[in-house]
């Protein structure tokens, strides 16, 4: 069956409408390849009896002549979308043994086009990660080995999970989201596709929040096509989600393909960091070599205020976390410890139920939005961070996208950097501007570094324009020409 | 101002009071500030609770419209400014009844800014409450500590529920004008529909600030601007009675300068106001206040209203009590007194108009402000639903201004009335209580009286005042039915006054 698990999921929806196989075939070949994998822990939750179930109904939808555009197509869900009747837990001790009685708007986009669900994926505990080190799960293993070396690495953060799924064939494409870099930086790590659309784009009903006015949801997938026909469907307004935009979405697939001739794409200067490997150096000349070849013209162009980007957005992410995980109280649903009184219950309950890198999230976003600091801390980031939009806004005046490098390396060790917050931080160097913007992001894998694991190109568009982004993705995607895939040592 | 400051005599010299209140006016809105759920009095614990409002993981605020409506309103009727762009704060504490953790508020962009509320003291004079701001934000749930010695139970039916916070500046100098505003601002707000001013029910309840002076610091606050000029504030936190606003205030001012005289500090913290011990209590000090860390809502958008949404909404606005009470003083010549009485509640005002059509008004507000308010009031009945209809207190005036019953014959037969014997004129009729006219049938009972008491006769001459006992007679010979008019110009013509 392990044809089946290496189809696009454009190869598969096309091999179940032309009737080459059947959702059940489909999926029976994928809960095996979950079993399988159980040591890389992607999934943390499998659903194979719910999976069958739906991929049942589809066949059966199918045969009526009513298939959706996803219909038969098993895919995993972050453990961060609320699915009904199913754990839900965003990789934390607090919210052990939860089952919500709700979907995610999401999700149940997903499941309205006929997609079939295989179960939830790790991340990293409440999405707050760059390594997937932080679940309460335990991390995940990337499918990925640098070559000659059995060296366990991440898959990167925080969709951690979803990245290593796609990648080992686990699943035809998966949900994930990204608050600075959590959908992009794993993707990169693990030569996957990755999506962060325009914040609005995605409604968060239904996903536990980290921090709201950075969180967005978006699909990884294995191909820059197939990450479009996800986000078509992921996308939409929700009136029950009050940033969510009431646009129309387009079909982004009819953007993949499409001539990029005459586009201008802006290269930025400040994104030329100290320490960058050279490999990295060279992908992305390659990407603007490709990209010149296409057609597109090459604008050096400025976002001064890049620098300040990561500083911003470690105060305003742990500041909104701070406020979002106080309903983590022990009150309600999920853990509860005892306590001699209220402030002990509180206190225990909290203490037990999350991981050092949640607490420390809380505490820097508690002190930040403190009597006396808020001005120099927050209001301060809050002002980054429209000098960061104002940037963008500059750029789109002489560019139609942005080419940069998606992390500063490739996949690390796992342990490598646990015990370096700051270390850990700077993944998101690169892709922490487009939350604080709120534009949209993808990273494709453009090439392998020297000891031949994948490296990513990360492309920005301007808000909205998602179409343009897809359509620059198609190009250097046709152009990278990555096939590469991991070695199967599971 | 300082004309109505009470000076309160300590032993090292006068005091004043200085009052400041928040008022927490729950909006009249079938269902709550952020959530689809339904709000309501009555229902069992835990029963008008949504996902929302319990914090589930991933669920997010909706802005309710119609509460927003209510608050631009409120607004309007406090003749405040509308700011058209305000925003939507998260006040963070940890509470078992606080779900989210925090409560959804606005802190420096309120929806409502500056306004101004006149009011009347008891003596008919009046005084203005300046507005500070008016502010929409979340109710928290219910902790029940006295379900079970070892838990504490939480019902959240009301949290998520919306609140109004109105904030006045502190202009009030005696617990009476503090329950004086309160009275005249619920007024307002049940006038405009936007809360149901159930202040048993908690719909209205405020936080009381009360700081002393000594006289003359008020004055320089009002020119300067500057609080130094007046004593360390405490607050007194959710007072639902307008007793017990003023009990709150006696109290907590003397505690103040007790301490003062005696050459302490007052600490600014929050109490609370025990009614069954007639004092205050801390409640926490200022080391203890929560550090709320306030921030914007990061799950809500600015909320910006409509410039032209404004003015539609301000055109629909009911008359309101101020206009109201000129109107009625103007059209009807009503004193101040009875026109304040009858605009209390609109529902008053409407009877009253009601009745008055086409006749005395001024007599037509002595019933309907003396006989029937007392009779409603110890019935226990609204005027809204009254069991006599405005058009029985209207026939009634009639037959007074038409002279068939005295004003006395119509204290009987308002009497009748409110046993349910039927419209007046009936009962009149029925109990021939027609007021007897005829000079001929009164001078028979003159003579008679005259001649039976012919020592009295002779007395009043010397003392007139004594006509009262021959009044009284003829009245009681004929039932009471004698025009009184007739009877005293009879009585004086044949007794020789």
């Amino acid at each position: 069956m392990s044809a089946l698990t290496s189809l696009t999921l454009k190869a598969a929806v096309d091999g179940l409408e032309k009737g080459e196989f059947t959702s059940v075939e489909l999926t029976t070949a994928h809960i095996e390849a979950i079993e399988a994998a159980r040591i890389l822990n992607a999934f943390i939750v499998e659903t194979p009896d719910q999976a069958l179930a739906m991929a049942a109904a589809s066949d059966a939808r199918r045969a009526l002549g009513a298939a959706g555009p996803l219909d038969g197509a098993p895919l995993g869900i972050k453990d961060l979308f609320c699915t009904k009747g199913v754990q839900t837990t965003a990789c934390s001790k607090i919210l052990e043994g939860f089952v919500p009685e709700y979907e995610s708007t999401v999700t149940s986009q997903l499941w309205r086009d006929g997609a079939v669900m295989l179960g939830k994926l790790n991340l990293d505990q409440f999405a707050m990660g760059s390594s997937n080190e932080t679940s309460y799960f335990g991390p995940v293993t990337n499918p990925w080995r640098a070559s000659g070396s059995n060296k366990a690495l991440t898959p990167g953060g925080s969709s951690g999970g979803s990245a290593a799924a796609v990648a080992a064939d686990l699943c035809l494409g998966a949900t994930a989201t990204d608050t600075g870099g959590s959908i992009r930086q794993p993707a990169a790590f693990t030569g996957t596709v990755g999506i962060k659309p325009t914040y609005g784009r995605c409604s968060r009903w239904g996903v536990v929040a980290f921090a709201s006015s950075l969180d967005q949801a978006g699909p990884i997938a294995k191909t820059v096509e197939d990450a479009a026909l996800l986000l078509t469907s992921m996308c939409g307004h929700d009136p029950k989600d009050s940033t969510s935009l009431d646009v129309p979405v387009p079909d982004f697939t009819q953007f993949v393909g499409k001539s990029v001739k005459g586009l201008r794409i802006g290269v930025p200067a400040e994104y030329r960091v100290d320490g960058m490997p050279a490999e990295i150096e060279k992908l992305w000349a390659d990407g603007i070599a490709w990209l010149k070849d296409a057609g597109c013209e090459i604008v050096e162009i400025s976002l001064p205020h890049t620098k300040y980007a990561l500083p911003a957005y470690y105060i305003v992410a742990p500041a909104e976390a701070s406020s979002n995980l106080a309903r983590y109280d022990g009150m309600r649903y999920g853990l509860r410890e005892d306590g001699a009184n209220l402030t002990e219950i509180y206190e225990n309950t909290r203490a037990s139920g999350f991981g050092d890198e949640v607490k420390r999230r809380i505490l820097i976003g508690t002190y930040v939005l403190s009597a006396g600091y808020y001005d120099a801390y927050y209001l301060k980031a809050l002002k980054v961070r429209r000098r960061i939009a104002e940037d963008f806004d500059k750029a789109w005046e002489r560019c139609d996208a942005i080419l940069t490098p998606t992390a500063p390396s490739a996949a690390f060790g796992l342990g490598e950097n646990s015990n370096d917050p700051i270390a850990m931080y700077l993944n998101d160097v690169f892709t922490v501007t487009t939350n604080l913007a709120g534009l949209p992001g993808l990273s494709l894998p453009a090439g392998l570094d020297a000891s031949g694991l994948p490296l990513g190109l990360q492309i920005i568009g301007k808000p909205l324009d998602e179409g343009t982004v897809f359509s620059v993705a198609g190009a250097l995607e046709k152009a990278a020409g990555f096939t590469a895939k991991a070695g199967k040592w599971w | 101002m300082t004309d109505h400051s009470k000076t309160i005599q300590g032993r090292t010299g006068p005091w004043e009071i200085v009052l400041g209140l928040e008022v927490h006016a729950q909006v009249a809105s079938k269902s709550k500030l952020f959530s689809g759920a339904a709000v309501g009095f009555g229902a069992g614990p835990n029963e008008q609770v949504s996902l929302v409002d319990a914090a589930m993981p991933g669920m997010l605020p909706v802005l309710n419209g119609f509460c927003v409506e209510q608050a631009v309103k409120t607004g309007l009727g406090l003749k405040a400014q509308i700011n058209l762009k305000s925003r939507f704060d998260r006040k963070n504490y940890f509470y078992p009844d606080l779900p989210q953790g925090y409560q959804i508020s606005q802190f420096d962009q309120p929806i409502v800014g500056e306004g101004v509320v006149t009011v009347e003291r008891d003596d008919g004079t009046t005084f203005d409450v300046r507005i500070e701001r008016l502010h929409l934000e979340q109710d928290a749930g219910k902790s029940l500590h006295d379900q079970d010695p070892n838990a504490t139970y939480v019902d959240l039916n009301r949290a998520g529920t919306a609140l109004m916070e109105i904030v006045s500046k502190p202009d009030m100098r005696t617990s009476e004008e503090a329950a004086a505003y309160v009275k005249k601002l619920r007024t307002i707000l049940v006038y405009l529909g936007t809360c149901d001013g159930d202040m048993e029910k908690g719909n209205l309840r405020a936080d009381v600030n009360v700081s002393v002076c000594r006289p003359g610091d008020y004055e320089k606050f009002r020119e300067t601007g500057s609080f130094s000029h007046l004593g360390t504030r405490c607050e007194i936190k959710n007072v639902n009675s307008y007793r017990y606003i003023q009990q709150a205030i006696e109290y907590e001012a003397r505690r103040q300068i007790e301490i003062l005289e005696d050459g302490g500090k007052v600490d600014q913290e929050t109490r609370l106001f025990d009614p069954t011990k007639l004092e205050t209590r801390s409640m926490r000090s200022k080391e203890e206040a929560h550090d709320y860390r306030y921030f914007p809502d990061p799950d809500l958008l600015p909320l910006i209203l409509d410039p032209e949404w404004v003015k539609d909404l301000e055109a629909t606005l009911p008359e309101l009590p101020d206009a109201k009470k000129t109107r009625l003083q103007s059209q009807y010549g009503l004193s101040a007194y009875d026109a304040g009485v009858l605009i209390i509640e609109s529902d008053r005002a409407d009877y009253f108009e009601a009745a008055a059509k086409g006749r005395d008004a001024k007599l037509v507000s002595n019933w309907v402000t003396n006989e029937l308010l007392s009779k409603l009031s110890s019935g226990g009945h609204e005027i809204a639903n009254s069991p006599l209809p405005s058009s029985d207190i209207a026939q009634l005036v009639e037959l007074i201004e038409n002279g068939t019953i005295s004003s006395k014959i119509a204290k009987e037969v308002f009497e009748h009335m409110w046993a349910g014997e039927g419209r007046p004129a009936e009962i009149v009729e029925k109990r021939g209580l027609v007021q007897i006219n005829d000079t001929g049938a009164i001078e028979a009972a003159i003579d008679k009286l005259i001649a039976a008491n012919p020592d009295k006769a002779a007395a009043v001459k010397e003392k007139p005042q004594a006509i009262g006992w021959f009044v009284g007679q003829v009245m009681k010979e004929t039932g009471g039915k004698a025009n009184p008019a007739t009877v005293n110009d009879l009585l004086k013509s044949k007794l020789g006054l």
